[in-house]
């Protein structure tokens, strides 16, 4: 939250409209979010001349208001109301909050033009029961008539809405950097706040000894304050602290934050009376523990600093005090700290207890030691002028800081280069000159000296094109392609077996879901088929997000029942996504879920309703669309605890699993459900190249064949030893027909088998021979026989 | 001779006018031109002929045979027409009954806007990649210039599994390292990596602990931010119509710099101001930027000889844009009658 009237203290916004002034802050890269203002046209100071009660009404008053520019009439209501008060009014034409436009009218056949406000009729105050009992508000006697209140008041404030903390580091979260922003924008100079205050003989020196044993505090200053005496602090700190969203305490804690709001810095004010005369700044140990001001005990760890007394802690540096030397209404001497620390200590220390403030967030973004210095200064000034404070001379000073200034040298097409358009040399120095960057230019190079409080730029020409271009103007950047040589993109070999998959799982007929990542450790107990272990995250957002899947099939579960809540019937979907064993190697896998009908004409039963067979053919399909003809085989499964025991195959690719496909277990959900999942990565293996094959060059024989054989006896069986009969002249086997059941324990299989040669055409006799040989050693090994 | 044959002739154009049933056409053809049909009967005796008599005979009879047959097929026919055409008759059916129902086929939505983002980058010469989604840290944050306890990775509240070493990515940027890493700093680059990613956000309508981010990168010699302009101009103008235009605003990103963030007119109202683009006329959908000259040492690029830019957006909050959808959940509770929308070709905006 900035404060506008309090930016005006350093740089001048005399005649700018502060709305516009937002939109040129924010296309310059600075988000204002929101401008919060509570300014209201048409509103005065006016003084009830002539107070006197309305002939019609019990309550209501007539009022001639001198408004500054002549006597207007107005009825009031207020039980306040009365002559020779100056009061707030709102005048024809003035919009309150909560879009209430005031209107000249007539209240009860009185004349009326205006409203004496409240202060909650202004959006100022909460509507109360007790704001509402106070009346109209009422101003004091020197009030200037004819004026704008809320100026008068002192509550004309604009108030900006930054990005909190997003995006910039911290040069703009406090009103001295932001106001080099809003300098910049306008092209004017910033101005910096009072800070002389004079030094009493009495020294610090004799009176306090600084040591620091971590490398985590570059920056220490020490100086004391006596004689302070704590009160309420004056009223326009409390009103600015309270624009910035901080609440007033007393003047000296006031004064501490305010400053921190002006300069960045966060100060640390001591009770110098508990403290006593030493502090050693050091990392904590392991386990040492720390009352905080908020009465909580804190455990730390040894990333964590700590400011000492020379033994126990005090306060956890850059986060929170401690309890026992903090500013209290007795305090009378203090000691003023203004730090640095180790900006990723201090966040993490924060994180850890998590206790974010405005300060841990400012130490934890890093600070510039030139206003370290400056907001010391500042702060000894405004507590000698607000709380009668005694600056003692000197100061106890550890300094480690790096003070390499920021410098570099470049030329103008450099800028060009990066940005993609012309900006000359001159363009440059007024761009520099705005930021108020120091720079030298000779004969075409510029030497420009970053200054400290932009801690964001780095010296190098990126960081510099930046600054100019963003002021300078991205509108003014064209469209151009880049010069680049012509090439057609490709898909990476793993993205593009996905594709493939997903485009052809389409056209078959399924919807592509998205289901998430992160389940609940009840889904992720389930599909454990191929015995990937499950990553358990160790600090979940919520329990059903805690563990990262290693099968998709669960969530394809859910959307099932999502859908199925919703009265869709036929859920035809599958899902492609990467799942995560315990070590983390990565499988690429593909989910699919069938359920319903397939094909359906609602008027006959010309319907393909979904099963087993049905979604094989689609794994099957995907697969010889691979080109892996042949290569891949269904295995009985039985041990998939979610499967159906009957109804359940593991699918082998080259002889190795690579996924399940089933009937789901009935004791999961009744409905009937058929999935399949199978590994990807496999499928990215090297496959034969398309040849053709000519189809009539030698006629085909074909000569149709019954076994009876027992129940228990599968096709795959009796296929394998058709096949290993029928030897070379077999190019086909086709069942046609099943009876089961034919007698008892026994069934009868059907099929038909195409004999064929490549090379020539084949005889009766020896298709014959060939046919009865198959019949003789299948009746044989398979204990079958020809069914007549 | 002849005159038999003419007698014959006409006899059979007789007959053959009153038969209407194909067993009555089929004994007429035996009469006709039968083993002892009266044609046949013609050459019965040629034997007992001269041979010029003989000639004679053969040339009359075969003629006859010839267009007995062509009447006997042409009946033929008129009664096979006859009869089929009263057999279809018979097997009208109604048309306006439905369609038998093939499930349909549709892309999960984000999927849909990828392929269009990428089909787009492709033809300007950018590769496709993928990355892992379980990430290292360096690769996440460290070489893309925000180190450890850096407070940009406050905006990112990550995943964390293992320590504060592995994660899941909260980006897609990761993959540009990768990229970059692969190409060890001699080759130029062009991909684009549409991807999953996770932060610690609650769902709600507007917000999802995963959703998918397409991360490009283009590494090559004398790249500049009005190049990443027009890259821009072009998906923009693909995904959401060739009136669109883009503009570029100021940002802030610790990978890039100069940052940019991408507006697009608004393609509802062209720019006069609506609900969608916040009466504004302008909506925001991507983060972009030069590459950081540090990014591009740390992966191995000499970034005096080497320039290039980077983007990123959000595959959710353009088809929500594209399509009208206002709850981001949609994405992933799918409900198939909204999905089946998709299933098609899309038309012009």
């Amino acid at each position: 939250m900035i404060s506008l009237n309090w930016v005006k203290d350093y740089v001048d916004l005399e005649g700018e409209d502060l709305k516009e002034l937002a939109v040129k802050v924010t296309k310059g890269g600075l988000n204002v979010e929101g401008v919060i203002t509570n300014h209201i046209d048409n509103l005065v100071i006016g003084k009830i001349v002539e107070c006197y009660p309305h002939p019609d009404s019990d309550h209501l008053n007539i009022c001639k208001v001198d408004d500054g520019k002549g006597i207007r009439q107005i009825v009031c209501g207020a039980s306040n109301v009365r002559e020779g008060l100056k009061v707030i009014v709102a005048l024809p034409g003035a919009i309150l909050p909560g879009n209430v436009e005031i209107k000249a009218g007539k209240i009860r056949n009185q004349e009326s033009n205006g409203m004496i406000c409240a202060m909650f009729e202004l959006g100022l105050e909460e509507k109360t029961e007790e704001t509402y009992a106070k009346g109209i508000t009422e101003l004091d006697d020197d009030a200037p008539i004819g004026q704008d209140p809320l100026a008068y008041l002192g509550l004309d404030d604009t108030i900006y809405d930054l990005d909190n903390h997003k995006r910039r580091n911290n040069d703009v979260y406090y009103h001295i950097g932001f106001a080099y922003e809003v300098a910049t924008v306008l092209n004017k100079k910033v101005k910096l706040p009072e800070a002389n205050y004079k030094e009493i003989k009495d020294n610090i020196k004799d009176h306090f000894k600084l040591d620091v044993k971590t490398p985590k505090c570059p920056f220490y200053m020490a100086k004391m304050v006596k004689n302070v005496k704590v009160g309420p602090s004056p009223e326009f700190m409390q009103k600015r602290l309270k624009s910035a969203g901080m609440r007033s305490i007393n003047n000296v804690v006031d004064i501490s934050n305010y400053v921190m709001l002006e300069y960045g810095q966060p100060m640390h004010f001591f009770d110098y009376d508990s403290l006593g005369g030493h502090v050693l700044v050091r990392d904590a140990l392991e386990n040492e523990e720390i009352i905080t001001l908020d009465g909580k005990t804190r455990t730390l760890t040894s990333n964590d600093i700590v400011i000492t007394d020379g033994k126990k802690p005090v306060c956890i540096a850059g986060v929170m005090g401690g309890e026992n030397t903090e500013v209290e209404d007795t305090t009378t001497t203090i000691l003023i700290e203004s730090a640095i620390f180790d900006s990723v200590s201090i966040r993490n220390t924060a994180n850890r207890l998590d206790l974010k403030s405005e300060a841990s967030i400012r130490y934890g973004k890093g600070l510039n030691y030139e206003y370290t210095i400056a907001a010391m200064n500042r702060a000894c000034y405004l507590l000698e002028k607000y709380a009668g404070g005694e600056v003692l001379s000197g100061e106890v000073l550890h300094d480690k800081v790096d003070k390499t200034s920021k410098e570099l040298d470049f030329v103008g097409d450099e800028i060009n280069k990066l940005l993609g358009i012309k900006i000359s040399d001159d363009d440059i120095k007024v761009e520099l000159e705005r930021l108020d960057f120091p720079y030298t230019y000779n004969k075409g190079t510029f030497h420009v000296i970053i200054p400290n409080r932009r801690l964001d730029v780095e010296p190098n020409i990126n960081d510099i094109a930046e600054e100019i271009g963003r002021f300078y103007g991205y509108e003014n950047l064209v469209s151009t392609i880049p010069r680049v040589p012509i090439r057609r993109g490709e898909y990476a070999p793993d993205v593009k077996i996905r594709k493939e998959i997903s485009k052809r799982l389409r056209t078959l007929g399924l919807n592509e879901v998205k289901t998430y990542t992160l389940t609940s450790p009840e889904m992720a107990s389930t599909f454990k088929y191929d015995n990937m272990e499950s990553i358990v995250l160790p600090k979940p957002m919520s329990v059903d997000k805690s563990v990262i899947r290693t099968s998709i099939l669960p969530s394809l579960l859910n959307t099932y029942n999502y859908n199925k809540a919703r009265k869709v019937n036929d859920v035809m979907i599958y899902e492609i996504a990467k799942t995560y064993d315990k070590d983390y190697s990565e499988t690429m896998k593909c989910a699919i879920l069938m359920k319903g009908n397939y094909i359906t004409t609602s008027w006959s039963n010309n319907t393909l309703k979904c099963d087993f067979y049905l979604i094989k053919g689609i794994i099957e399909n995907v697969f010889d669309f691979l080109g892996f003809k042949n290569r891949y085989e269904f295995v009985v499964e039985k041990d998939v605890k979610e499967l159906h025991p009957g109804i359940a195959a593991r699918i082998l690719l080259d002889r190795e699993p690579i996924g399940i496909i089933g009937h789901l277990h009935p004791s999961l959900l009744k409905d009937d459900i058929y999935v399949a999942e199978f590994a990807i990565n496999p499928l990215m293996a090297k496959v034969k190249p398309i040849k053709f094959k000519d189809a009539n060059k030698y006629p085909e024989m074909e000569k149709d064949v019954a076994f009876i054989v027992d129940n228990e006896v599968t096709n795959k069986e009796l296929e394998a030893a058709i096949k290993k009969s029928g030897g070379r002249l077999l190019a086909n086997i086709e069942i046609f027909d099943i009876y089961r059941d034919i007698e008892e324990g026994k069934k009868s299989m059907a099929y038909k088998l195409t004999f064929k040669d490549d090379s020539r055409t084949l005889s009766d006799e020896e298709v014959m021979n060939v046919f009865n040989k198959i019949i003789d050693e299948v009746c044989q090994k398979m204990n079958a026989k020809l069914r007549g | 001779m002849q005159e038999l044959a003419d007698t014959i002739k006409t006899d059979l154009l007789k007959e053959i006018k009153d038969i209407d049933k194909e067993q009555d056409l089929v004994e007429l053809k035996a009469k006709y031109i039968g083993k002892s049909g009266r044609i046949t009967e013609l050459t019965k005796n040629m034997r007992d002929l001269s041979v010029d008599e003989r000639k004679e005979v053969g040339l009359i009879s075969n003629k006859l045979k010839e267009e007995a047959t062509k009447i006997i097929e042409d009946k033929e026919k008129e009664i096979h027409d006859r009869i089929l055409n009263e057999k279809l008759s018979k097997e009208v059916i109604d048309i306006s009954l439905p369609a038998t129902k093939v499930c349909n086929g549709a892309p999960n939505i984000l999927e849909k806007v990828i392929e269009e983002v990428e089909e787009t980058f492709m033809s300007m010469g950018y590769d496709v990649v993928d990355g892992p989604e379980i990430e290292e840290d360096k690769y996440n944050f460290e070489l893309l210039n925000i180190p450890k306890g850096h407070a940009a990775r406050d905006a990112q509240d990550t995943f964390y599994i293992e320590g504060d070493e592995i994660l899941l990515r909260s980006q897609t940027s990761p993959v540009q390292v990768r990229t970059m890493l692969k190409y060890q700093g001699k080759e130029p680059i062009r991909m684009i990596c549409p991807g999953k990613t996770y932060r610690r956000d609650d769902d709600d309508a507007t917000h999802s602990h995963q959703f998918m981010q397409i991360e490009g990168l283009l590494v090559d010699k004398d790249i500049s931010l009005c190049d990443l302009k027009g890259t821009f101009d072009t998906i923009a103008k693909k995904l959401f119509g060739p009136d669109c235009v883009t503009r570029f605003r100021p940002s802030y990103y610790q990978f890039t710099e100069p940052s940019v963030e991408t507006d697009i007119s608004c393609f509802a109202c062209h720019g006069k101001g609506c609900a969608l683009c916040k009466n504004t006329g302008w909506i925001t959908i991507s983060g972009a930027g030069m590459v950081h000259p540090n990014v591009l040492k740390n992966c191995g690029y000499d970034p005096k000889e080497w320039s290039g830019f980077a983007f990123g957006f959000g595959a959710e909050r353009c088809a929500m844009l594209k399509y009208g959808i206002d709850d981001i959940r949609t994405f992933y509770n799918t409900d198939l009658r909204e999905l089946g929308a998709f299933d098609r070709k899309d038309g012009e905006q």
